[in-house]
């Protein structure tokens, strides 16, 4: 359990990161900001009071893993990784420029603290239950953490990472669903439903959570949840809101791919302050 | 050159010599272990070996994960599937990255035969070899693919290595070298030059030996890497003897023959005839048929010969 304090201090994070997401997305005008912010809680959650690692030591072996499988949301990754000093803020300002280590999809290769490369939609995950397969074969105590759209799970190739992660019993394999309900063609079960999740995920031999997303201590529960189940690999589908935290970027599906504009950046950071 | 040992044989016991120097070797198959002889590790190292079931694009997934822990990873199955179906995670998450896996297909070719076109691989070295940091390798025989094997565990990178289904002809020593990026004159001569992958290196010496018996002298280069394709062997073949003929178990587009035209068109443009598929599919057969139906033969090789002498 976390305490009052420590909820209000990442409860404060998240914030300052949806800050951080929302001046990167304005000065690159380009880049996904709706799957940004409705991930910001889970992965404030796990980059500030989850994961093992190390900032100033990126390729520590026994170092927890993430991996973002939904690529498209690189800004909320890169404002957790400069935010956790993997290098500086100014940084953010290059997003999407030529020559960035900040690439419009994660770069493992550019980008310090970035454990893999994303951003082709089903293929994160398996990646991420190899590296869960390394990390037991090498006897690691790490943990792997990979969060997914619920739109990216209409790929067949997720439930082919599934199926396996199940049969080999990946208990230190935790997927997280980033449930907002939208993707760029609109809603998620209007384009192509592929839900219930929770029943599939539990149907394919998982053990399956179901949480508020944007709920410090709930996220963190089902974290505690998941790391005391270590035969099984477990799904946490976190219920979010796509453009959570700014209300006129909420639940709609024209931002997914869309920054905000100078009107749309001053107004959300001043109801951003205003909270 | 009378003795016949199948590629994949070799491949599936030099896995097992490699899983037992080097404890960081892990291999995957998608429910073909049988085939491609990977089966020969999963029994000495179960736990390090994964069947990733009917299922090649989690597999490449797997193996690119199994890369980023620190593993080298071998993935196995037949080419069609390796270098087709899973296309895109090898651009995505192994060639992008540079991610340290080995990516082995068997049953390459025509010479898979009865199962028809629809298994045969004619255009893998093609698509391999258009990805930015893919090594591709394309073996002569058994030997020499024990040493590409190792060459491609040795090597830091992505690699796809391309086997065939059926036992050919011994054309290396056993303990034979393999340099990555290196071709070998297996025969010298001065009126033309074969330059062979594959199987079609035993026919490229058999077509020699005809040829010779006709006072023509051909040369025989062997690229048992088709990238980066050793651009010095090429051109000193191209300068020396004016005259060149490919041959591959492969279409003549964009593989062995395509890499050859390029690499003379920029550096030394002499007359080529490129045998292999022309632009087709293959379908049901015996190899041996196969072989003779889509013009694969010393017989073959010795006609591409004459029509490129005439052009000199």
């Amino acid at each position: 359990m976390l305490t009052d304090q420590q909820i209000r201090e990442l409860e404060d994070t998240a914030r300052h990161l949806r800050v951080e997401v929302l001046k990167m997305l304005h000065t690159s005008q380009s880049g996904h900001t709706g799957g940004s912010l409705s991930a910001i809680d889970v992965m404030t959650v796990l980059y500030y009071q989850r994961m093992r690692h190390d900032p100033s030591n990126p390729a520590w072996e026994d170092r927890d893993r993430f991996v973002l499988s939904k690529g498209h949301a690189a800004p909320a990754l890169y404002a957790c990784l400069a935010g956790c000093g993997y290098f500086p803020k100014e940084d953010l300002k290059t997003l999407r420029r030529l020559g960035s280590h900040l690439q419009g999809h994660p770069d493992m290769n550019k980008t310090p603290g970035v454990d893999v490369c994303t951003g082709s939609l089903g293929q994160g995950i398996s990646q991420a239950v190899g590296l869960a397969m390394a990390t037991r074969l090498a006897a690691r105590p790490s943990r792997v953490y990979t969060l997914l759209g619920d739109g990216e799970v209409q790929e067949g190739q997720v439930w082919e990472a599934t199926m396996s992660a199940a049969h080999y019993g990946l208990g230190n394999l935790c997927a997280i669903i980033d449930q907002n309900g939208l993707q760029i063609d609109g809603a998620t079960e209007d384009v192509m439903n592929v839900g219930p999740l929770g029943p599939k995920f539990l149907a394919f031999n998982w053990h399956v959570l179901e949480v508020d997303g944007h709920d410090i201590q709930a996220i963190s529960r089902a974290l505690d949840e998941a790391e005391a189940e270590t035969e099984r690999p477990t799904a946490i589908i976190a219920r979010t809101v796509k453009g959570k935290g700014v209300s006129f970027f909420e639940h709609k599906a024209s931002y997914h791919g869309v920054p905000p504009n100078d009107d749309e950046l001053e107004r959300a950071l001043a109801a951003l302050a205003m909270r | 050159m009378s003795e016949k040992i199948a590629t994949r044989d070799v491949y599936g016991q030099t896995l097992v010599e490699l899983g037992r120097e080097n404890s960081k070797v892990v291999v995957l198959d998608a429910d073909l272990s049988g085939s491609t002889k990977t089966k020969l590790f999963s029994k000495e190292f179960p736990e390090r070996f994964f069947n990733a079931g009917i299922a090649e694009a989690n597999m490449t997934g797997m193996a690119a994960g199994l890369a980023a822990g620190g593993m080298i990873p071998f993935a196995s199955t037949f080419a069609v599937f390796a270098a087709g179906r899973a296309f895109e995670q090898i651009r995505q998450s192994v060639a992008y990255p540079g991610m340290n896996v080995k990516i082995v297909a068997t049953h390459g070719g025509i010479t898979v035969g009865e199962d028809g076109g629809s298994h045969q691989s004619v255009e893998d070295l093609a698509i391999m070899r258009s990805l930015p940091k893919m090594t591709v390798l394309c073996p002569a025989d058994g030997p020499e693919t024990g040493a590409a094997i190792r060459a491609a565990a040795a090597y830091k990178g992505p690699v796809y290595v391309r086997l065939g289904r059926g036992k050919v002809p011994v054309v290396f020593d056993q303990g034979c070298d393999f340099t990555i990026g290196k071709g070998v004159t297996l025969r010298d001569g001065s009126d033309l030059t074969f330059i062979t992958t594959g199987l079609m290196t035993a026919e490229a010496l058999l077509a020699a030996d005809i040829l010779a018996e006709e006072n023509i002298s051909a040369r025989v280069v062997h690229l048992g890497t088709i990238k980066p394709i050793d651009i010095d062997l090429v051109l000193k073949a191209a300068r020396e003897t004016g005259a060149i003929v490919t041959a591959e178990e492969h279409s003549v587009i964009g593989g062995l023959g395509g890499a050859v035209c390029e690499t003379l068109a920029e550096g030394y443009p002499v007359p080529v005839e490129r045998v292999g598929l022309r632009d087709e599919f293959g379908q049901s057969g015996t190899a041996e048929e196969l072989l003779v139906h889509y013009g694969l033969t010393a017989a073959h090789l010795v006609e591409a010969a004459e029509r490129t002498l005439a052009r000199k």
